[in-house]
């Protein structure tokens, strides 16, 4: 070794040690995590809580170092609710942005198509979308994760909850779509199985913002259950119309799902009384110190509560670091399978798991009623929680039902 | 058919007749454009947005929803006397693509605009607190609001009617989407008319639009599906003739609410083959002219 050599390695060594890992950090390459979002049309605001959600775990990564070592950037671009527009945008991610990783999706039938992309490059993908297909065969694959709940699971905990306390005889609403579809089936499976009537079924084209032609036949069949899955601006228009006709005085309304970002911009008059399913919500943080911790630098950063989708891709994208750094890669496979090696992980409500057979997390989930007006807590405040289901494998369908055995 | 069924249908047509009336209201503007200055104006469903977004603006400011109801479509309307003016003017003469392109445009100008001002998110005002409740019509409970807007619709017809058959401007209006040349010849300015005719046409989309905010809510993509089964509603009515947008809007209103409450899944394509089964059997539509599409 001669002098120069032994000076430039034993400087370079030295800098690397004195520097804070934030720079060296921004010394190399950044990783680039892609994620496609329905940023226009009537998923907007839950697309714009999962952006946000996004900007805060890359936030708190940069913070800390980065992933192994390297500064970590979210690239979000808009797929328009459009499955061929999902893909596309995925597929210059990563092929032109140089992605790494892809985390997202939100619309069940557009995530799906984004899923395409990323199994043909071999990326690992971390879905955020309510899909039962995901985790399952042909559609999963072994770099293939599901952050977020699915139909199966909210409807089948959603409807036990319902037959039990709010009534038997049902007409469903649900928007014609992957999503729409696979919460109609399993709610009405559910409901079969606890000896309930389902007296309708009703499919619309999502994105309708007219029901009312829908309506008169739900009333005359006087279900004591509307069990409506409309999700993002059609729940609004959904819930204004069946209000309108003076449903909500005939019968109870519950859906698999609620929406912050959605029930605010429909108001506290809208969402008095209307139950439904939910994996977050921000007033969770009384007595729940991981909530709060997230809660806090949620609003510290954005000035308003967190909502329910923002912590899917908050989750995901520290998921996508915690398997990078356990496997000291961004390999995807290698990844995938550190992930399934040690799949225990609390980002931001208590402890979630991913089940080795299907790349599916579970997670604990909550019922939630809608307060009267005058009785909300603030702007966000519209819901009261009603009751917690803790995490159960039992209710997915099994990896053998999958076609994963 | 049990006494149920029946009354629940004769509840589906009323909820059809509400739905006619947006859509008539829409196609009669589309109509009145088209049949003078055979202009197909893309852009009628922004301005159908922009009625709502003005109409949840002045809600909002003056608290009156009948300030809204009066003062948006209006708005709309210069809106749409500007955009003759300054956009279409120029392309008279051309061939009818180019206002059709550059309508397309300003559709996608203006959602993209209302996305910048007012946000990606949608939103929502309510109808006036009397108009709030639903009401027993003895076959079914219906929202007080949607007979209102029918009233409204009716109202604005008759009006609407009344102006182009009884007054001197209404009969140069009928006179000029019959031979324009011949109404150029006898001396008077076919560009005013075109003018008015244009901001009439773009008051009664916002008109639409501030009526449908209460029920469907207010975003920017609002009018992107309406201005197409618009479309079909004129050419199901005939290009160009008022009745037939007016019978053909009340038509596909009932179409698509009977559809919808027999198969629900075919609702939507119903409309199109409606509209295919009106034009193998009457190619220029239920009211329409041959030959003013040459």
């Amino acid at each position: 070794m001669n002098r120069r050599v032994f000076l430039t390695t034993t400087a370079a060594g030295a800098a690397t040690f004195a520097f804070p890992a934030v720079l060296r950090a921004q010394s190399k390459d950044p990783i680039r995590i892609g994620f496609p979002a329905p940023l226009t049309g009537p998923f907007s605001a839950i697309a714009a809580d999962m952006k946000q959600g996004a900007e805060l775990a890359v936030d708190e990564l940069n913070a800390k170092g980065g992933i192994l070592g390297r500064k970590v950037e979210v690239l979000i671009r808009d797929d328009q609710l459009k499955p061929q527009v999902g893909a596309q945008r995925t597929q210059e991610l990563i092929e032109k942005e140089g992605c790494q990783f892809i985390v997202g999706g939100l619309a069940a039938h557009v995530q799906m198509a984004i899923n395409e992309q990323t199994k043909k490059a071999k990326v690992l993908f971390i879905s955020t979308s309510q899909s039962d297909e995901i985790s399952a065969k042909p559609d999963t694959s072994p770099i293939t994760f599901h952050e977020a709940l699915n139909p199966t699971i909210t409807s089948r905990v959603v409807g036990k909850w319902v037959m039990e306390n709010l009534g038997k005889k049902w007409w469903i609403v649900y928007a014609d779509y992957a999503w729409g579809k696979q919460n109609n089936m399993v709610l009405s499976e559910t409901n079969k199985k606890h000896g309930g009537t389902v007296l309708g079924n009703t499919p619309y084209p999502l994105g309708s913002a007219e029901f009312s032609a829908h309506l008169p036949k739900i009333q005359a069949a006087k279900p004591e259950v509307l069990v409506s899955c409309t999700p993002g601006a059609d729940n609004i228009a959904f819930l204004k119309q069946v209000k309108s006709f003076g449903m909500h005085q005939q019968m109870k309304i519950a859906q698999p799902l609620h929406w912050i970002s959605v029930a605010k911009q429909g108001g506290p008059e809208l969402y008095q009384d209307i139950y439904g399913g939910m994996n977050f919500y921000w007033e969770l943080q009384d007595g729940n110190p991981d909530v709060k911790r997230y809660v806090d630098s949620f609003q510290k950063k954005f000035g308003t509560p967190p909502g329910e989708y923002g912590v899917y891709a908050y989750s995901a994208i520290l998921e996508v670091a915690r398997g990078s750094e356990l496997a000291k890669t961004t390999d995807a496979e290698k990844v995938a399978d550190a992930l399934r090696k040690s799949p225990a992980y609390n980002h931001f409500k208590g402890k979630q798991w991913w089940r080795t057979c299907d790349n599916k997390s579970f997670q604990d989930m909550w019922i939630l009623k809608g307060r009267a007006p005058g009785k909300t807590k603030g702007d966000w405040g519209l819901l009261e929680v009603v009751s917690r289901v803790p995490a159960n494998e039992e209710f997915d369908r099994t990896c053998a039902e999958k076609g994963l055995a | 058919m049990s006494d149920i069924s029946l009354a629940a249908l004769a509840a589906q047509v009323f909820t059809g007749l509400v739905l006619g009336g947006i859509y008539v209201l829409l196609a009669v503007g589309l109509s009145l454009i088209f049949g003078l200055m055979t202009v197909v104006n893309f852009s009628h469903g922004a301005l159908y947005m922009l009625g709502a977004y003005f109409g949840f603006v002045l809600v909002g400011r003056t608290g009156s929803f009948l300030v809204a109801l009066v003062l948006a479509p209006l708005l709309v309307g210069v809106f749409g006397l500007l955009v003759e003016r300054f956009l279409i003017r120029p392309l008279y003469g051309r061939s009818p693509d180019d206002p059709l392109l550059l309508t397309f445009g300003l559709s996608l100008v203006l959602v993209e605009a209302v996305r910048m001002i007012w946000g990606k998110f949608g939103m929502t005002f309510d109808p006036p607190k009397v108009l709030g409740g639903a009401v027993n019509l003895g076959f079914t409970m219906f929202p007080l609001y949607r007979l209102f807007v029918i009233g409204v619709t009716a109202a604005v017809l008759i009006a609407l009617w009344l102006f182009l058959v009884k007054t001197p401007i209404g009969l140069v209006i009928r006179a000029g989407s019959r031979d324009p040349l011949m109404v150029r010849a006898l001396g008077f300015d076919l560009g005013r008319i075109w003018l008015l005719v244009f901001g009439i046409g773009s008051a009664l989309a916002g008109l639409a639009g501030v009526l449908a905010g209460p029920m469907r809510g207010v975003y920017a993509e609002m009018g992107v599906t309406m201005v197409i089964e618009s479309f079909v509603v004129v050419v199901v009515g005939g290009m160009g003739s008022l009745p037939g947008a007016i019978v053909a809007g009340l038509l596909i209103g009932q179409v698509v609410s009977l559809t919808t409450f027999f198969v629900p899944k075919m609702a939507e394509i119903m409309v199109f083959i409606f509209m295919a089964a009106v034009l193998l059997i009457r190619p220029s539509g239920l009211f329409g002219e041959a030959g003013l599409m040459e």
